[in-house]
């Protein structure tokens, strides 16, 4: 896929959370290049001298009737923290569509569950959104500390079932996603998974455990995004490879984690 | 229009910016952000004889105005290089520069002798500079002796355009570059990253797998420029200037320097077209300023 480097203008800014916050943005030029669920953009942190880097934020949503595409950011550090600071009507610049993203479902036949943490439900929505034009209702499984920490609720429960652990057992039930008995009641043709990497790894045991076909999606430092400085490598069964270009999904069969 | 054409020991540039090694793969990862043929020249990926997997991760930490890396010379080696990467890029028209590294003189030479067969590579840069490997690398290019030594033997063995590229981590980098000058490099390219280190306070660890990297970007350019000066009044072989350079605006002033051309390293990260835009800038300055050639301003300033 076409890569291309645009400056997109904000139309809408939310703050979800103390710590989250919803970017909306459109090309005010020509219609959003074609972008798979999983796939990130690596967005220029403008005039803030503590950060030189860009960063890589996944895609949360593409909305083609208004043209627009969605960014998840969690504030973690002064870069993200700057692009919390946005407000509607300013211009940002990114990189998209990078990366390779979630395997999309062949047949209508398929059951796929979508499992996410924290700021990792970002994906999540998207793959949702274009299983269901696919024909495929998703399942989502969607953990958090506690129930402010769940994300775009309204937003997941339009696209299918939703299901809800919290740590403090605020809403849904009690524990992390791999207690929830969804996981004891169901079995599904394959499993996608974005989120803290202890998280992720508990899922892949669970799935290899289940032998469930099982896509991660990393999140290694970047500098680049382009496959060309070799900073983001993860170890697989093919050796240092960079998650930025042959991720940042895997199947868990490619990576070296202890499952 | 000015004339942007530079000639370096033999290598005929369409104008003065390349790609530093490491920081554009092998240009196809950025042929969806600029046209590769309006670049004066790519150099690839540090290659060595043998394939390497580089340094465990993390090998990148964000800096003031910088990067460090410690990515330690990934590439699957020259012969997967010749027949796998070779054939995609050589009918680029513009000229494709490998950049040479190795563990021991041996490697070094006899990687220069697979490249040297490659029809479309009219040069090669050495890599004496490398500082994320344990052994060979840097360890060759802050000795005169160790400098001399490897690019007298790589001489032997590679007959067209020899760029030795320059470690900034050294007492004297003019010592280095004029013995490299006798020891029959062509030209001379500066500076490779500056030895950093980052810590992380809240963990308390070093925040790089192998606990060093080298840094890069806009923070190492007044060292840099420093330096291409230094340098390019002491040898009479052409200088190639870089470390941080970001606009036109930096490339001209290496070029002011006496930097015979450029590349851009880091700054590919950031807006992977710059190096067309840079090529541009450096065209209207020219224009601007009323100069015919850029060879007009190589070292003008005294």
């Amino acid at each position: 896929m076409k890569k291309h480097i645009l400056d997109l203008i904000l139309t809408r800014v939310a703050c979800l959370h103390e710590r989250y916050v919803l970017l909306q943005a459109t090309d005010p030029a020509a219609p959003l290049p074609e972008m798979m669920p999983g796939q990130f953009a690596q967005i220029r942190v403008d005039g803030n001298k503590d950060t030189f880097l860009r960063r890589p934020i996944s895609i949360h949503n593409v909305d083609r009737r208004s043209n627009e595409v969605w960014f998840l950011v969690q504030i973690v550090g002064e870069g993200t923290r700057a692009l919390s600071r946005l407000q509607a009507g300013d211009k940002f610049n990114v990189i998209l569509p990078l990366g390779n993203g979630f395997t999309l479902p062949a047949s209508s036949d398929e059951k796929v569950l979508l499992v996410g943490g924290g700021v990792g439900v970002a994906p999540l929505l998207y793959m949702g959104a274009r299983m269901r034009e696919l024909g495929v209702e998703p399942t989502f499984l969607l953990g958090a500390r506690s129930q402010s920490d769940l994300l775009q609720q309204k937003a997941f429960r339009a696209l299918g079932r939703v299901f809800f652990t919290t740590e403090d057992g605020t809403a849904g039930e009690r524990g992390f996603v791999t207690q929830h008995s969804l996981l004891q009641n169901e079995r599904f043709s394959r499993i996608c998974v974005c989120g803290p990497k202890p998280m992720m790894i508990a899922v892949a045991r669970y799935a290899k455990s289940v032998s469930t076909p099982c896509e991660v999606s990393l999140e290694n430092m970047m500098a680049c995004g382009l496959g060309a400085c070799l900073c983001c490598v993860e170890d697989t069964v093919e050796g240092n490879v960079c998650v930025c270009t042959e991720g940042p999904v895997f199947n868990i069969n490619q990576l070296k984690w202890q499952i | 229009m000015a004339d942007l054409r530079v000639d370096i020991a033999g290598l005929h540039l369409k104008n003065p910016v390349l790609t530093a090694s490491g920081t554009f793969g092998y240009g196809l990862e950025f042929q969806d952000f600029v046209n590769l043929e309006d670049i004066g020249g790519i150099i690839v990926k540090g290659t060595t004889l043998a394939p390497r997997q580089g340094n465990a991760y993390p090998r990148m930490a964000e800096t003031a105005s910088g990067m460090l890396n410690c990515v330690g010379l990934q590439n699957k080696g020259v012969d997967y290089f010749c027949s796998h990467i070779y054939p995609q890029i050589k009918d680029i028209q513009t000229n494709i520069l490998v950049n040479v590294s190795g563990n021991s003189p041996e490697d070094y030479v006899e990687c220069a002798a697979r490249i040297n067969e490659l029809e479309h590579i009219p040069a090669i840069e050495l890599n004496i500079s490398c500082p994320n490997v344990k052994h060979g690398g840097m360890a060759f290019g802050t000795t005169t002796q160790g400098a001399a030594s490897v690019v007298r033997a790589v001489r032997q063995a590679y007959h067209k355009t020899l760029i030795v590229k320059l470690s900034p981590n050294v007492t004297s980098i003019s010592d280095i570059a004029l013995a490299v000058q006798d020891a029959g490099a062509d030209a001379v390219s500066l500076i490779n990253t500056l030895m950093g280190m980052a810590i992380d306070a809240e963990k308390r660890r070093r925040i790089l797998s192998i606990g060093t990297g080298g840094l890069s970007g806009p923070a190492i350019k007044p060292v840099a420029l420093r330096m291409v000066y230094e340098v390019a009044h002491a040898v009479q072989i052409p200088v190639i200037g870089l470390g941080g350079i970001s606009s036109a605006k930096d490339a001209v002033e290496f070029l002011l320097a006496g930097a015979s051309a450029i590349e851009i390293g880091t700054a590919n990260f950031l807006d992977p077209a710059i190096t067309v835009k840079v090529a541009q800038g450096i065209n209207e300055y020219l224009d601007r300023c009323g100069f015919q050639s850029v060879k007009d301003i190589v070292g003008i300033v005294e």
